[in-house]
């Protein structure tokens, strides 16, 4: 699949349609499961985890795109994936316009200080025996960059106040368990932006945080995308935040993409039913907003056994016969409304 | 109504910087009463083995007395078959005995920890491989070995240094696999990695500071069966003769009859100085051991429960105004 | 006469060195029949300490003040031996991260008789067929009494706690955090199976989160905790489109909405240290209309109308439009 264009004006970077910052195009990334010898000699089938199968996407210049999906969807590993964490079986991963998906370890190297990865828990990211400013010194001291101590110190300095913890002074010599979860998660980020990355991918970044210190920590990513033209793809399985901070969507489901498009496009207009599902059962803050919900039979089947036909036919709540025999690719749906907006459904 | 979302945290709670890296070692001391007792008979022995030649009252070699004469004012543990001092004799057996605990400690908990963080930090083949080697290692029986080895070296300090390290390095090899291994996969490793970080340098900069605690606990626990081992072949002839430890000073007094003289002058102290030595090194690395390991939640299991407080005592534990 | 009534509870923590962590404040609270109650706050507010002390499930480093009226007997008088006999028998408790609660070496029919036989409700035949009985409601088939716990999903481990939590028919459940680690489609399950279960068995539920959305979907009434004290308690409705606390309203606004184009919001600063005496309004540090007798002078918890109350000092001003509706 080509890679698509962002039908709000969200995202900057790509208005004279020049390369997109991340272009990823059918991904494939499996998981063996071991035997041991036993299970060898016993002839055990051997097994494999299809945690991404087959999946394409685009991240532009200033743009956050949101990859959105229950647990075992493989969100996660398509994140590492791209990071060149885990490596892909096949597929191309294009970082400013260059195909990364087969480059060695050496040759990674300098593609690690332009794209950086937020982790979802920020008792758990810091070294504890780090303070802050050691923490954010440390990427420029691996990639051999940022001068001498002097300018070292002011870069941290800056990076510090980029993420919202002034005075800097204040936090550069603070340990970790000094610190509240939300100026962790923001030390975190201060560290990724001090080598000045083009592509943040985060994790999970606020949901081990307070509600009350959430919109904080996603307002500053916000900020880091329009102001510092950051491309930024977050994880998350939260629709109601991807709704609010992304530019674009995608729902995953079990290794592939079911439906993607502008996030304000999909949560209102959903057209896959796996969507459609999703959307009704995430609780409304309004407690006179009973809207029927569309509670889906049955939990995730395990990605070791995909379903033959549509992936999602044996919980969909409209899966007709020849679900069971097709398996649908992404298309543009008979009443999308904008441009961009796909599904991957034999009935819409 | 707005909020700045960008609003800088705000310095009220911000809490103060605190000294929190005095040092693990010191912090342990100063809580637990059985480290600094530990800690203190270490150093009590390690200062008076460095200070030997000052404090020793008599020569070593010079008779300055009857054989076997029995402990007195002037020889306040008797003298041994040679009518040499006991107390000079135990001073500079200590050295020795030290000596040889410590170096051979050394060669084990590098040995070992290399081991350890390769096999724990790598995995895979290189892990199964060291640790087969390691179980190899481990199903020998220690003191026959020793044994073999010492009588096939020849009796020299240095032989007994390499003997005694060759067979200790196992024990810290397994605990730090174990530990590498976990902090392997803390995510502020998994991050320096992604970061782009050398394995060298996640090594040496994120996991030895992480399990250094537990390596100084097994180092010292370690230098106790060192200490032991050195006596126990000393006591069996397969030492250096010539040098004065401990395990020589209680080979010599068996040898030469001690005990059927009645003269326990000769054989006792030595084994309590070894003894005590080895409780030193157990308290210490014991209490350390203890600190470091996740404080077990076990309140539930507690015959004490939870307390009731008399109504009536509350208004003290409130501030401000309430009626 | 409410089933549970709750009144002035105090809990107080042990700390190294000789201090003292107030952890609940004066909490009151009641439960009728049949009502699901939320328990709503972020960490350290004390929400989950105050239903461990309704179950006397505190350490020996607690002290606890206050009174636990359940049928109008105090079970908090005595201490652990007047809790004891209630615990489980009529006070049960789903705890957070139930479904790595379960024993991995014992199947799971037996870890939801062995409380039916500790607390002498049944036993034997009776108890394991009550126990597939048990399954059954909470939407497992009985055949899988026999399982071990591994072999069941997350979801169906959460299930299978709540069931051993039925397992001696209590009249007040209290859930911590039930559904905080599993997604949102089996959260939407296990929520519709807590809701059935309460009407169908006359059951009364404590839910204990975060989740505000969770709460206004399942429960009828909430109360708000910060800082160890109820700020704000009523109907949901009334705490969503009346709120008469401005951290209840700022909780609300800082929760993002599916379909609502408002801005979500980032309550500055964090919660007051509890070790220390607090003066004035705890909240008043990172409230948006804090006013000079915030300073000094700590709110009390008061009646604003039929059901609803805050503590907040706005609430005493006259003729003032409510504290803020949510947008």
């Amino acid at each position: 699949m080509s890679a698509v264009v962002p039908a709000t004006a969200a995202g900057t970077g790509w208005a004279a349609g020049g390369t997109p910052l991340l272009e990823v195009t059918d991904l494939v990334t499996r998981y063996p499961i071991h035997r041991g010898i036993v299970g060898a000699l016993r002839r055990h089938p051997k097994l494999t985890v299809h945690a991404v199968e087959g999946v394409s996407f685009s991240v532009a210049k200033g743009e956050m795109l949101a990859l959105v999906g229950e647990s075992g969807c493989g969100k996660t590993t398509t994140a590492q994936t791209v990071l060149r964490l885990v490596d892909p079986v096949s597929g191309s991963i294009r970082f400013q316009g260059q195909d990364i998906s087969a480059l060695q370890p050496r040759a990674l190297r300098p593609l690690r200080r332009r794209m950086q990865m937020i982790y979802q828990d920020p008792y758990e990211s810091l070294d504890p025996r780090f303070r802050v400013r050691q923490t954010i010194e440390e990427p420029m001291l691996i990639h051999g960059v940022g001068g001498s101590k002097q300018d070292r110190r002011s870069l941290i300095a800056s990076a510090l106040a980029r993420a919202g913890l002034t005075p800097p002074e204040l936090y550069v010599d603070r340990y970790p368990h000094e610190l509240s979860g939300g100026q962790r998660q923001r030390v975190a980020i201060a560290a990724s932006l001090v080598l000045d990355p083009e592509l943040l991918v985060a994790d999970e970044p606020v949901s081990m945080l307070d509600v009350s210190v959430r919109a904080g920590v996603l307002s500053l990513l916000d900020e880091l995308r329009s102001q510092g033209g950051l491309g930024i793809l977050m994880i998350t399985h939260d629709l109601s935040t991807a709704a609010h901070f992304a530019d674009r969507i995608a729902v995953m489901y079990l290794g592939r993409i079911v439906e993607q498009g502008p996030a304000k496009e999909v949560v209102r207009n959903p057209q896959h039913p796996y969507t459609r599902a999703l959307l009704s059962v995430v609780p409304k803050r309004d407690p006179r907003d009973r809207s029927r919900s569309q509670i889906l039979k049955g939990e995730t089947p395990n990605p070791v056994h995909v379903p033959s036909g549509c992936r999602f036919h044996p919980r969909c709540p409209v899966a007709e016969r020849r679900c069971t025999v097709d398996d649908p690719s992404l298309h543009r749906p008979r009443e999308a409304r904008v441009d961009g907006h796909e599904a991957a459904c034999l009935l819409v | 109504m707005s909020i700045n979302l960008s609003t800088p945290t705000a310095a009220a709670e911000v809490p103060d910087i605190r000294r929190t890296r005095g040092g693990f070692l010191w912090q342990v001391i100063k809580d637990r009463p059985s480290a600094a007792v530990g800690a203190g008979i270490l150093l009590l022995f390690i200062a008076i083995s460095l200070l030997a030649p000052y404090i020793e009252p008599f020569g070593l070699r010079t008779q300055v007395g009857p054989v076997f004469c029995r402990p007195s004012a002037k020889h306040l543990l008797g003298c041994d078959d040679g009518g040499i001092d006991m107390v000079s004799l135990l001073i500079q057996g200590g050295r020795i005995s030290l000596a040889v605990g410590f170096a051979a400690t050394l060669v084990a908990v590098i040995i070992g920890g290399g081991v350890g963080i390769l096999a724990g930090y790598f995995g895979g083949a290189t892990d199964i491989v060291l640790m087969r080697i390691t179980d190899y290692f481990l199903v020998i029986p220690d003191v026959p070995l020793m044994i073999i080895l010492a009588a096939l070296l020849g009796p020299s300090v240095r032989n007994i240094i390499l003997v005694i390290g060759i067979l200790l390095w196992t024990q810290p090899a397994r605990i730090i696999r174990a530990q590498v291994k976990s902090v392997r996969e803390r995510v502020y490793v998994k991050r320096a990695r992604s970061l782009g970080a050398s394995n060298t340098r996640i090594i040496l900069k994120h996991v030895l500071p992480q399990i250094a605690p537990l390596l100084i606990a097994n180092t010292v626990i370690t230098i106790a069966i060192a200490i032991f081992d050195e006596t126990a072949l000393d006591f069996l002839g397969l030492g250096d003769p010539s040098a004065i430890s401990w395990g020589t000073i209680l080979e010599h007094a068996f040898v030469r009859t001690a005990i059927s003289s009645g003269a326990w002058w000769a054989v006792i102290p030595e084994g309590v100085c070894v003894t005590v030595v080895i409780m030193g090194c157990y308290l210490l690395g014991q209490a350390v051991e203890d600190a470091l390991n996740p404080r077990l939640k076990v309140a539930h299991l507690s015959v004490r429960r939870f307390r009731m407080r008399p109504l009536g005592a509350l208004g003290a534990a409130l501030g401000g105004a309430r009626p | 006469m409410s089933l549970l009534e709750v009144r002035d509870l105090h809990v107080w923590f042990d700390l190294p060195g000789g201090d003292e962590l107030h952890a609940v404040q004066g909490v009151s609270f009641s439960l009728e029949r049949g009502e699901r109650l939320g328990l709503v706050g972020e960490s350290g507010c004390g929400k989950t300490t105050t239903i461990l002390a309704l179950m006397g499930l505190l350490p020996p480093s607690a002290s606890v003040s206050g009174q636990v009226l359940l049928d109008d007997e105090d079970i908090l008088a005595g201490g652990e031996e007047s809790l004891r006999p209630h615990r489980w028998t009529d006070i049960a408790m789903v705890f957070q991260g139930a479904m790595n609660a379960l024993n991995p070496v014992r199947r799971v029919g037996s870890q939801i008789v062995e409380p039916m036989e500790l607390h002498d409700v049944a036993s034997g035949d009776a108890a394991r067929k009550h126990a597939g009985e048990l399954l059954e409601m909470v939407g497992i088939p009985a055949a899988r009494l026999d399982h071990f716990p591994h072999e069941f999903s997350g979801g169906m481990r959460q299930r299978a706690a709540m069931a051993m939590a039925l397992a001696c028919n209590p009249k007040v459940l209290l859930a911590d955090e039930p559904t905080t680690a599993l997604d949102v489609m089996v959260q939407a399950q296990l929520l519709e199976l807590l809701v059935g279960l309460t009407k169908d068995l006359g059951l009364s539920l404590i839910l204990v989160t975060h989740d505000l959305p969770v709460v206004a979907q399942v429960c009828d009434r909430a109360a708000v905790m910060y800082a160890g004290e109820i700020v704000e308690a009523g109907p949901m409705e009334s705490l969503f489109h009346e709120p008469r606390h401005p951290y209840t309203r700022l909780l609300f606004a800082a929760t993002p909405d599916l379909l609502g184009e408002e801005e979500v919001v980032s309550i500055p600063g964090s919660p007051p240290r509890l070790d220390r005496p607090l003066v004035g309004c705890p909240f008043r540090p990172r409230c948006d209309r804090a006013f000079e007798r915030c300073v000094a002078e700590r709110p009390i918890l008061k009646t604003i109308d039929a059901g609803h109350q805050a503590a907040c000092h706005l609430n005493d001003i006259p003729a003032r439009p409510t504290v803020g509706a949510t947008p």
